[in-house]
Formats: structure tokens, sequence, C-alpha cells
């Protein structure tokens, strides 16, 4: 049983011509799909209708071996499959590090003490414990980044969704990403333009391209991976 | 573990004892303080009043001669009021300047709205001026205020510099392609221009946000950490705020019986 099935996706925004003319998209656990495109193709929606934060127009979305449809379909889909948005800035609202790690564990239902037994251990394991109590619109973008996977993988999610995760990072945090995401036993779907990044960690490429998601015909033998 | 989180930040040791007091008590007292402030009419009552807001300005350490310039910053808002009264108050006339008398009672009443305003922002600075303003949030909703009116509070502590630092960016960009403001058509429509984008990108970026949260599990509710300890040095200072303010009443009160 496949991890996402996403088949035949159509969507558009309001006012707007068609982003999505029937992406489809298999994710199998144990895999690190990347998802390339230009910018606007519809890398980033897709992801929002992985976990259903927009509706597609037409297509089915099945995760976790269910169709999705309404709202409540996606609660449990959003508690297993961990987007980290492109703005970190977007994700960090809680004001100081270990609440915002928290606030996922406290959602599930956690009590306090298990919720920060969990924000620690997630914090060790990324070495994040000297950000523990720092209030997070003081972090520096590469800490910044760090701490919003923290907060995804509290929840402790079955697959992994990253939208252009080593936007706005140095090469010393873009390695240190990679080193994290590398050690992480979770699926994932990785939307990024760097193709280095990308060669380190995709196990599979797709190009999302008119609106549909294809196997990319290298160009250069830097590209795919 | 949990009390690590009730002291984001703030280091409470570094300043006088009055900041290691527990937040939820220095925003009582403060609250308290202003109400009694705001009700006496007595001027000997509110001399001691504002000498009371100096000593606890001493208490929290805080430097003397920029917390009294900011102190006088807020006396901007009642100026007017301050200077006018003394010549629109009927009373026993104490002097004159061209057609205009001034009465007594009208400059004891000026003086009195002065001391009350000035008293009171110096106390509100010493007591919960000194707070992380994420820790006022925390005390705020331990002390079961409106949970929307924290949750409001805490979204402007956390976007505040995420939305100026967008409109740094933005003013930026302008004067890289040249802008200088002008009292100009263009120069009111560009800011118009700012001021809107600002708009739609704080609108926008909050979608994402409550996104986010969604991703998250987020159900309409916030699950706040903090513990704040009710330790003796609080008591202690709750006791000593209560005889005080009530010895400030008394005051009042035999000024006023006399």
């Amino acid at each position: 049983m496949p991890l996402f099935d996403l088949r035949d996706i159509h969507f558009a925004y309001p006012g707007r011509g068609e982003v999505l003319k029937g992406a489809s998209l298999v994710l199998e656990d144990g895999e690190r799909l990347a998802i390339t495109g230009h910018n606007g193709a519809g890398k980033s929606t897709l992801l929002r209708i992985m976990v259903g934060l927009l509706r597609p127009d037409a297509g089915t979305v099945t995760a976790f071996g269910q169709e999705r449809a309404s709202e409540a379909d996606f609660v449990p889909v959003r508690r297993s499959a961990g987007l980290v948005f492109q703005d970190p800035d977007d994700q960090l609202f809680c004001p100081t590090v270990a609440e915002d790690v928290a606030f996922g564990p406290l959602n599930l239902g956690q009590s306090r003490d298990e919720a920060m037994a969990q924000v620690d251990s997630v914090l060790t394991l990324l070495d994040l414990m000297y950000l523990r109590d720092r209030i997070t619109h003081k972090l520096s973008g590469g800490e910044k980044r760090l701490v919003t996977l923290a907060a995804v993988l509290a929840m402790s999610p079955q697959v992994l969704l990253l939208d252009e995760p080593t936007n706005a990072l140095d090469e010393e945090n873009e390695a240190r990403l990679v080193e994290i995401l590398e050690g992480l036993p979770q699926a994932m779907v990785i939307v990024s333009h760097d193709p280095h990044f990308r060669s380190r960690l995709a196990t599979r490429t797709l190009r999302m391209q008119d609106g549909v998601l294809s196997d990319p015909a290298p160009k250069c033998r830097h590209a795919g991976g | 573990m949990a009390d690590v989180l009730a002291r984001p930040v703030a280091a409470r040791s570094r300043h006088g004892w009055l900041t290691r007091i527990d937040p939820r008590f220095r925003v009582v007292a403060a609250v308290a303080f202003a109400v009694v402030a705001v009700a006496l009419s007595s001027i000997t009552a509110l001399v001691a009043a504002m000498a009371l807001a100096l000593a606890l300005m001493g208490a929290a350490r805080l430097p003397a001669g920029p917390t009294l310039k900011r102190m006088a910053a807020v006396d901007g808002f009642i100026i007017l009021l301050v200077l006018m009264l003394p010549f629109t108050t009927p009373g026993v006339a104490a002097f004159s300047i061209g057609p205009l008398v001034a009465s007594w009672a009208g400059i004891w009443t000026a003086v009195e709205i002065a001391l009350t305003a000035n008293a009171v922002i110096l106390a509100l600075m010493a007591l919960v001026g000194t707070l992380e303003p994420v820790v006022m949030g925390h005390a705020l909703h331990a002390l079961r205020c409106p949970e929307r009116l924290v949750q409001l509070l805490m979204f402007t502590i956390r976007y505040l510099s995420v939305l100026h630092d967008e409109y740094l960016r933005m003013r930026a960009a302008m004067r890289a392609r040249g802008f200088r403001p002008a009292t100009t058509r263009h120069t009111l429509r560009s800011y118009g221009y700012l001021v809107g984008m600002m708009l739609v990108r704080a609108i926008e970026r909050s979608e994402r946000i409550l996104g986010a949260m969604k991703c998250r599990g987020f159900a309409g509710r916030f699950p706040m950490l903090e513990t704040f300890r009710a330790g003796r040095a609080d008591w202690i200072f709750a006791a000593g705020s209560a005889l005080a303010l009530l010895g400030l009443g008394g005051i009042g009160w035999v000024d006023a019986a006399l």
C-alpha cells in the first residue's frame, strides 16, 4: 500500500488559470521523492493538496490507504504527514522554541510532561537543545529552518513534506540539514530547485511541467539523481 | 524542567529585587496601584503615591534618566489639558496673563491630574514594563484574561518584527529605485501602495500561518506552557503592596476629613 496516491489532480486558484492539470503521484514507504519545476509550476500547491489545506477541483487524494475528501478526512493525514513550510516565519508562531515544538504534541492530546519529554528528545536528536528556551523571532534563518523541522518531527510523522527546505540557507546549514534528513527514517517528498541537494537525498525525481508530473529527461549530467 | 519555560529569556536575577517577583503579582499590583491613584484626590496622598512609584523604579533598578524621560513623554498627551485647566476652572484668582485669569482650584486640579498620570505611568513601567512581553502574555493568561486577547497579544509580539522587517525591505526596495518622499501625488500614491501591500501580505501570511497550525493539529485552542510558582518573597511583596495602597488610601481619607 503506497503512503500517498494522488490521481489526476486538477487545481486552479480563483481568478487564475489552472496550475495543476492532471498531476499524479505515488509515494511508497522508504522513498525520498524529489519534485522539481519552474517557479509557480504548482509544486507547493501539490504539497498543500496532499495535506488538505487546498482541495483539488478534480482528481482523488488517497493517503495511508483511504481516500480523503473532507476536512475531517484530512485531520489524521496531517498528523502522519508533516509539512515543512517554505517560509519558517509562517510556521514558528509560538513565542518560544520549546512552546512551538510542543504545540503539535499538545494538540495530539499529550500531557504537558509527555509533550516536554518529546520536545527534549526531538531537540536532542537534531542537536538543538541550546535553542530550547530562545524566542522564535530572534533566531537566525538557519536556526528557524531547523526548528521548524523539529516542530514537525515532534509529531512523529510517517512522511515528511518539505517545501524548498534549503531556501535561504547557507552552505554550512544546508550541509547540516542534508545530514539530518539522511539520518531520518521517514519517507519524504522534497520540493527543491537545488540539484545538489536533490542528488544527495532523492531516491527518485519527478518534474512538474505544464501542470503534470513526469519523469525528467536529464538535460545535463548534473541534473536528476 | 517546566519552570525553565516559565521564565523565557528574561534573566530574572540581573536587575533589582522587584524583577524577581512573580509576574502575576506585578501585573495585579500595577492595576491596583492605578485604581487607587486614580481614586485619590488629595495632593498629599498623590505626592506619597508618586514617592512610592519612584521607590518602585529604584527597586526595579531602572535607570532614572531615561525612565523619567519616557514618563515625561507620556505627559505630551495631557499637557494641553494641564495648561488649560487653571484658566477654565472658576474659582479664586491666583494670577492672570492678559485677559486670562488662572484660578487656584484649576491649578490644584491640574497638579492632581499630572501627579496621578505620572505616578501610574512610572509604577507601570517599574512593575510591568520590565517584563519580557512574552512573559506578560503568560502572566495575563495565568490571571484568566480572555484567551482571545492573550492570543492576539502573543501573535502581535510574534509577528510585529516580521511585519516591520517586511516594511523595511519594501522601503529599501523603493529607495533602491530612487524614491524620495516629497509632497507630491506620486509620493502619496506610493505610500498608499506600500500600506496596501503590507495589508495584503499580512492577510496572506495569516492564511499561511493558519495552514501551518492546522498541519500541526490546531483545533481552536491554544495550549500554553507556563508555570508560575508564587514563593514567600512574592507573598511578602503582595502584602507590602496591599499595605502601601491602604496607606495611600488612609492619607487621602485623613486629608479629606481635615
